[in-house]
């Protein structure tokens, strides 16, 4: 088998945001000082005039970017995750959140898989934040091709939208022809035993887990979850109807993530056993981020052996 | 500015002022203390200044107005209202249930709101953003801000300025209220925000400073804002008011900030705006 493809998804987003630019001349970028990391540097080269860097003062740019969407611009407000979701959260609830406006926060350097900079710079947190801010729309692309349909979405939709993207290179699984559908799941392998909703980065280990449970004779639905919120309730519910037993995998806390707004719904709806596997409330620290994610039970082999436990419960 | 066209203005603020009793006394609440000592700005902004149309609230060309000191909603609310842009009698339901004057300024609920508020510290930011937006567009649109002097406090204040005088945004007026006091008592004391004018100065603004209660002064410091037009700088008016203005027992006291006046307080304050209002009238 030839080497999989792997592009890590904030630079999607810079391609994208590029890419979009030369129709949208509305669209304008905002970023803190990071420009070469979130990659929206990559527009700013293309489009230098839309560009605007608002220094390392994260608060005060997503408050620009809601007044530059008062206007009628459509921002692209970018930093690291934790300091749009973290830092800035009580401006995006207050400026942007409750006014309802339409600015895009395009947030790089999700999760543990940020590495080696460590536990200050891991944001596991930032589902939980933007979901419960009312009308906000939560999305996190599972690789390259789906991330750069991702921000088009955005883009075209009216009202606040969070994306997260990662930092470290991850398989491109998705081929040209997927259409990405914003609110919608997609079901990757069907299955009947179990399904596993996975969201992000972890959507290729998800489809490496239904592969080796396949091998065992274990028939998982694999789903991809790249919209957090509003969840695609439906999908959750049939999967829960006709597999009985549901794990969700995401890059986050298992507090206020993915996984906790599947089994919220369940309990009220049609409750299967299930398990969330995440970050179990804890700090992340450096290291390589392969290593961190294998430490951490975000790999095929954790979510093999979490199926494995909840089918025998 | 003719007398004629300062009595008028006068007079309106006097209104606005009867109008904010009316607002916080419906209420039962709000905060009638910073609104009183911005009564005279908002009169000046919506009655002489601003590019704006009561009919089309939301006419793209308008100059923009943000109330970052978003707790003093009543008296913007009781300027959009003499302004035409809802009917005065709907003042005394602010803050009630169902009511479109929300506690704080709410751009979606209130014709004439431009920017939702109330978070100190935020108001500022989003002014500029529509200042920059503005340059962006290429638009003739002024964008005013006022703050609180207490509000100077919020660290986000001072990124916004930055990012004002970085981007050259001399379409932004940023007006602040110095009442000098805050909740908790005398701004100098809670968290001495002091000098003002060298502050602002340094993060490069052009600052006027002027009393917040005199339309001559009032239109002298508006006009340095539309003289420093294409210097690259935003203008910063340091606005010297009372907090309470207008109401002799709500004068420069802190107790006043988000207090409601009672039945008799009401009648008191009313009977005092009305005898200052026959003053005008004759």
């Amino acid at each position: 088998m030839a080497e999989v493809k792997k592009v890590a998804t904030r630079d999607s987003y810079g391609n994208a945001l590029k890419e979009l630019g030369a129709s949208a001349r509305n669209l304008v970028v905002l970023d803190a000082d990071l420009a070469g990391a979130t990659k929206t540097a990559i527009f700013q080269k293309a489009f230098p005039d839309r560009h605007f860097n608002c220094g390392i003062a994260e608060a005060n740019m997503v408050d620009v970017a809601a007044g530059l969407a008062a206007m009628g611009l459509v921002p692209f407000a970018s930093t690291f995750a934790m300091f749009a979701a973290g830092r800035a959260y009580e401006q995006i609830r207050n400026t942007i959140g409750y006014p309802h406006l339409n600015v895009k926060i395009g947030a790089t350097h999700g999760g543990i898989s940020v590495g080696e900079d460590g536990a200050s710079h891991q944001c596991c947190e930032d589902f939980a934040l933007m979901r419960a801010i009312p009308g906000m729309t939560v999305m996190c692309p599972a690789d390259d091709v789906e991330a750069r349909q991702m921000v088009t979405a955005a883009y075209e939709m009216e009202g606040p939208v969070y994306m997260r993207f990662g930092r470290a290179a991850t398989p491109v699984f998705h081929d040209e022809n997927y259409r990405f559908e914003a609110g919608r799941g997609e079901i990757l392998q069907d299955g009947t035993d179990v399904a596993i909703i996975a969201t992000g980065i972890m959507v290729p280990e998800a489809i490496e887990a239904g592969k080796i449970l396949a091998g065992e004779g274990i028939s998982a639905r694999v789903v991809n979850m790249a919209t957090i919120k509003p969840l695609d309730e439906p999908l959750v519910l049939k999967a829960a109807q006709e597999c009985g037993r549901i794990v969700t995998v995401e890059e986050h806390s298992i507090i206020g993530g993915l996984g906790e707004a599947i089994c919220s719904l369940l309990a009220e709806n049609y409750p299967v056993p299930a398990k969330r596997i995440g970050v179990n409330d804890v700090f992340g620290h450096s290291g390589p981020a392969p290593a961190l994610l294998e430490q951490f039970g975000l790999c095929a082999d954790n979510i093999v052996q979490q199926v494995k436990a909840l089918l025998e419960k | 500015m003719t007398p004629e066209e300062k009595r008028s203005l006068q007079l309106t603020a006097v209104r606005i002022r009867e109008g904010i009793l009316a607002g916080t006394h419906g209420a039962k609440a709000g905060h009638p203390g910073g609104s009183l000592s911005a009564a005279d700005v908002f009169t000046y902004l919506y009655f002489k200044e601003m590019r704006i149309n009561p009919q089309n609230p939301r006419w793209e060309n308008r100059d923009r107005f943000v109330l970052s000191k978003g707790h003093t909603a009543p008296g913007l609310y009781a300027a959009l209202a003499h302004r035409g842009f809802f009917p005065v009698d709907t003042l005394p339901t602010l803050r009630h249930i169902g009511s479109f004057l929300q506690g704080h300024p709410n751009m979606n609920t209130v014709p004439g709101v431009d920017m939702s508020t109330g978070s100190l510290g935020q108001g500022l930011s989003a002014a500029a953003g529509m200042a920059k937006g503005a340059k962006f567009l290429g638009k003739e649109v002024n964008v005013y801000a006022l703050l609180g002097d207490g509000e100077l406090a919020e660290g986000q204040i001072w990124e916004a300025t930055m990012f004002a005088a970085h981007y050259s945004l001399d379409n932004l007026c940023i007006i602040v209220d110095v009442n000098g006091l805050q909740i908790d008592g005398r701004t100098r004391d809670v968290m001495n925000t002091e000098p003002l004018n060298e502050k602002f100065a340094a993060f490069g603004c052009r600052v006027t400073e002027t009393g917040g209660h005199d339309f001559d002064a009032l239109e002298s410091a508006f006009a340095a804002f539309h003289k420093n037009h294409g210097s690259g700088a935003p203008t910063v008016i340091l606005m010297k008011t009372v907090k309470g203005k207008g109401v002799s027992y709500m004068e420069d006291n802190a107790a006043w900030h988000g207090k409601a006046p009672n039945d008799e307080e009401f009648a008191q304050g009313m009977a005092e705006l009305a005898e200052a209002r026959k003053a005008l009238e004759v």
